[in-house]
């Protein structure tokens, strides 16, 4: 098949289209079988992105292809997957941008259980989040007014504040993968996003859970977090500051 | 099927929805039930601010705040509730930052504040810096930090159980006693149905703006509470009032926040002329949504459109310094290049008005209590947010005044449901609880129904799009309800392809698309009988404000099918036409139109006036 614009030259105001070979891994729990690879040859146009093929395979053709979606603009962080074997949101991914003379291949993001094609069980991944209290710790009486920040104080954990819990990250990471007792990528995210903000004061507590040895140690470096990030949060950056402050901030 | 109870059961996990429950949690026995997990609620994808008369950069005061919501609001707002909220949102502001929300922040390290649309200083004189933000994404920093502080106070969440139906003790139209039970929700990842016992329920499910084609609203946003306290006689109220917001990506709808503007940006049509100069001399691009929405309508309408179909016009902000840009509007320039490939420091941005926001739905008091007529609420029974209607917004919401309302109300709702709960008792409830429910999904998952859902909601919506949005004449909401009553005809035999249990996502989308076309309906016969121009409701053949006879909020009843073949007293005209069904409201107010083959009878609720006379609305 190959992917051609059908006549560039096309009236004004008109929006090309063209065709798009979409291959999807199925999974259906309830057939008994196990997971396969189903094409579908769809026409798709210039601003289209793989989320609106995969709503029109589920709208026009096949039902029952299940995946997760909500917002379509890359904040709701819903639909994650493995797009021609790399971590991406389906709303944000430009079908026009990727290779179409190939098929698309579309996968559910690894590392975590598949529940039905394309969704997977989020569980395991909120439940690392949870574990670096992710919320603001402080003590003593609550001050009447706002605490005060600078806007220099406000600059260092801004990057990290950008997380949507997309699990794009941690689901790419070989170390998740490989042992899935890591707390990963978007865990630390998290916890860097408290560590560094100058309202917090738990942030002694938070590098002892990361010090672990399921902790940030089990991070080898390999960028492929930061490359999946739709955000473009430089989270190895962000995984390096908070070794450093292990290192650095005595407890 | 299982059964739970709980004290308090908070329907929807968006900003309201947890607002709700930190207040909740503490004080009673909690869940929240959500058809999403809670990050992925739309609260996220609000960017540009929330206002709050902190004066932190110049003067202000929540008095200037009440009063431009009323205004903005074509005063139809209520104003009681509307002087509420502007009270209480520095407080608001403040319970977030000390949550933890990472405000942008002044020099002197204090909460930053810009201006927005509709927000003036002393009743209308000029932009004023009020509203409070993070950047382009403070709707984002408001879900995640209500989420961060739910998992701190260990809320509990039932994520992706999708509730389809409330319990109530008695039928709210006609027994004074009707009390809330519960709620019925059905688990999105096994298919099995949930009987959710409480003696409070409060709904926070957000809006309705997928019954247009052309929205900022997520997918998942189908109206799902409003028509599920509707199905069981709730009223709805003032559901004609839509809002279209003016800078949605051309074609894609998706939004790009009104603090582009506050930060400077322009509207030009193909001319290049900066044109909101003409429609609101004194306040330009930053008059109110509905006039900047109508306004760019006009210029495509009358050929000054931009582009090779001049259907859209232009957003500018390359006078702007690209390291501003950065600072303030990060995401929404992102999805320009991302969506349309336009770079925003160099080219203007293609946009045009989308659905955005329901300034209508379960009317409530001040108390989030849901009222079943004009006075009455029903025990138990709470709303907050987008889902309700207190109503603060009127006619047309001001922009940041929504990430308020789900803070304010929201964080009322959740003490309100818990102190009802202490004194309250479990309601028993009927041993076929799920009964209605069960019938529905399998009607659909086992029938033998042929209609596809994704033509019928395709044809709702693109009907919609071209017959119920900005411009409105009574010829075009008579089409697009024969086309609503049609397409209903039509979802009776709707059926899936997915017969499975897991995660049966067509499933769902056919119970929204129910949703969508029972409030579609209610929209539509609300604005065909409001024969006046007012706010984000704007009829081409009633151009005016009729105060005399619409200063009145729409209160829209479902007739059940049986109550509809005895007929509402009335002569019947014919589909769509309104006839005059029994005794008027009272002295003064319009007559309770009924309309001949829809389920929709109309009644008139009293707008609260307090300080604020209604005055003709100029910018």
């Amino acid at each position: 098949m190959t992917a051609t614009l059908e006549n560039p030259q096309t009236e004004m105001g008109a929006i090309p289209s063209f065709q798009v070979t979409m291959r999807v891994e199925r999974f259906d729990p309830e057939s008994g079988s196990g997971s396969y690879w189903q094409e579908f040859t769809l026409t798709m146009h210039g601003t289209d992105r793989v989320l609106d093929a995969l709503h029109q395979i589920k709208w026009d053709l096949d039902g029952s292809l299940a995946f997760r979606r909500s917002c379509a603009h890359g904040v709701c962080g819903s639909d994650a997957m493995r797009i021609n074997g790399r971590n991406r949101l389906a709303c944000k991914t430009l079908l026009k941008d990727l290779d179409l003379d190939k098929p698309v291949v579309v996968e559910p993001i690894k590392g975590l259980p598949v529940k039905k094609d394309l969704i997977v069980d989020m569980e395991p991944f909120f439940a690392s989040y949870r574990e670096v209290m992710p919320f603001l710790v402080t003590t003593g009486n609550q001050p009447s007014r706002e605490r005060l920040q600078s806007v220099e104080q406000r600059a260092v954990f801004d990057d990290t504040t950008k997380c949507i819990l997309c699990a794009a990250c941690t689901t790419s990471c070989p170390v998740f993968w490989s042992d899935g007792q890591y707390f990963g990528p978007a865990a630390i995210v998290n916890a860097h996003r408290f560590i560094f903000d100058s309202r917090d004061e738990g942030a002694q507590q938070r590098l002892q859970i990361l010090n672990d040895k399921e902790g940030v140690w089990r991070c080898r470096t390999t960028f492929n977090c930061t490359e999946a990030c739709p955000r473009g949060i430089e989270i190895t950056k962000a995984i390096a500051e908070v070794k450093r402050a292990i290192v650095t901030r005595s407890f | 099927m299982q059964t739970h109870s709980y004290d308090v059961v908070i329907v929807g996990a968006g900003g309201a929805g947890m607002r709700a429950a930190l207040e909740a949690s503490p004080r009673a026995r909690t869940a929240v039930v959500s058809k999403l997990y809670p990050t992925r609620s739309h609260t996220g994808a609000a960017q540009g601010g929330m206002c709050a008369a902190l004066a932190n950069v110049e003067d202000d005061n929540w008095e200037w705040h009440t009063f431009d919501t009323v205004k903005g609001g074509d005063y139809l707002v209520d104003q009681d509730a509307a002087e509420i909220m502007a009270k209480e949102a520095i407080d608001a502001v403040l319970d977030l930052e000390r949550m933890g929300l990472p405000f942008n922040r002044t020099p002197e390290g204090r909460i930053d504040q810009r201006r927005f649309g509709g927000h003036t200083r002393n009743h209308g004189e000029a932009p004023v810096r009020r509203a409070c933000y993070a950047a382009d994404r403070t709707g984002h920093m408001i879900l995640q930090t209500l989420y961060q502080q739910c998992v701190k106070q260990d809320v509990e969440f039932f994520n992706e159980f999708y509730v389809l139906d409330v319990v109530l003790t008695g039928d709210p139209a006609t027994d004074p006693g009707a009390r809330a039970a519960g709620v019925v929700a059905y688990e999105l990842a096994t298919g099995e149905l949930h009987v959710i016992r409480a003696k409070s329920v409060v709904f926070a499910t957000g809006g309705a703006g997928k019954v247009y084609k052309t929205t900022s609203n997520a997918h998942t946003l189908t109206g799902d509470g409003m028509a599920v306290a509707y199905r069981r006689g709730i009223p709805l109220e003032d559901m004609e009032f839509f809002q279209f917001h003016p800078t949605g990506l051309a074609g894609l709808g998706i939004l790009l926040s009104e603090a582009a503007r506050g930060e400077g940006a322009i509207l030009r049509n193909a001319s290049g002329e900066r044109f909101m100069e003409r429609y609101a001399p004194t306040i330009k691009d930053l008059a109110p949504r509905d006039i900047v929405a109508r306004s760019m309508a006009n210029e495509v309408r009358e050929g000054r459109g931009a582009g090779p179909n001049k259907d859209y016009v232009l957003l500018d902000l390359t006078h702007l310094e690209p390291a501003h840009i950065d600072a303030k509007l990060p995401d929404i320039t992102e999805f320009a290049r991302t969506y349309l490939g336009v770079e925003p420091y160099t080219e203007p941005v293609p946009v045009y008005p989308t659905a955005h926001y329901a300034m209508g739905g379960i009317p409530t008091n001040v108390r989030t209590e849901v009222l079943r007529n004009n006075t009455d609420v029903v025990p138990g029974l709470f709303a907050a947010g987008e889902v309700a209607c207190v109503s603060v917004h009127g006619s047309n919401r001001l922009g940041t005044n929504s990430l308020l309302d789900i803070n304010v109300f929201g964080k009322r709702a959740g003490i309100a449901a818990a102190e009802y709960a202490q004194t309250a008792t479990l309601e028993e409830m009927p041993e076929d609880a799920a009964h209605d429910v069960g019938v529905a999904i399998a009607s659909i998952r086992a029938g033998a129904g042929t209609e596809n859902v994704a033509k019928i909601r395709r044809e709702l919506q693109e009907t919609m799009d071209a017959n119920a949005q900005v411009f409105r004449t009574k010829e075009s909401l008579t089409t697009v309800l024969a086309d609503i009553e049609a397409l209903r005809e039509r979802y009776a035999r709707v059926g899936v392809s997915d017969r499975g249990s897991v995660y049966n996502t067509e499933l769902v989308e056919a119970l929204e698309l129910g949703f969508l076309l029972e409030l579609a309906e209610v929209v539509v016969v609300g604005a065909l009988a409001r024969e006046e121009s007012r706010g984000g409701h704007f009829r081409e053949d009633f151009p005016n404000r009729d105060d005399e006879k619409f200063m009145l909020h729409t209160m829209a009843y479902r007739v059940p099918p049986t109550a509809r073949v005895a007929g509402e007293a009335g002569e019947v005209v014919g589909a769509g036409e309104i006839v005059e069904a029994g005794a008027s409201a009272g002295e003064g107010t319009p007559p309770r139109p009924t309309f001949e083959g829809t389920s929709v009878r109309l009644d008139y609720k009293p707008v609260t006036v307090t300080r604020y006379q209604p005055m003709e609305r100029k910018y």
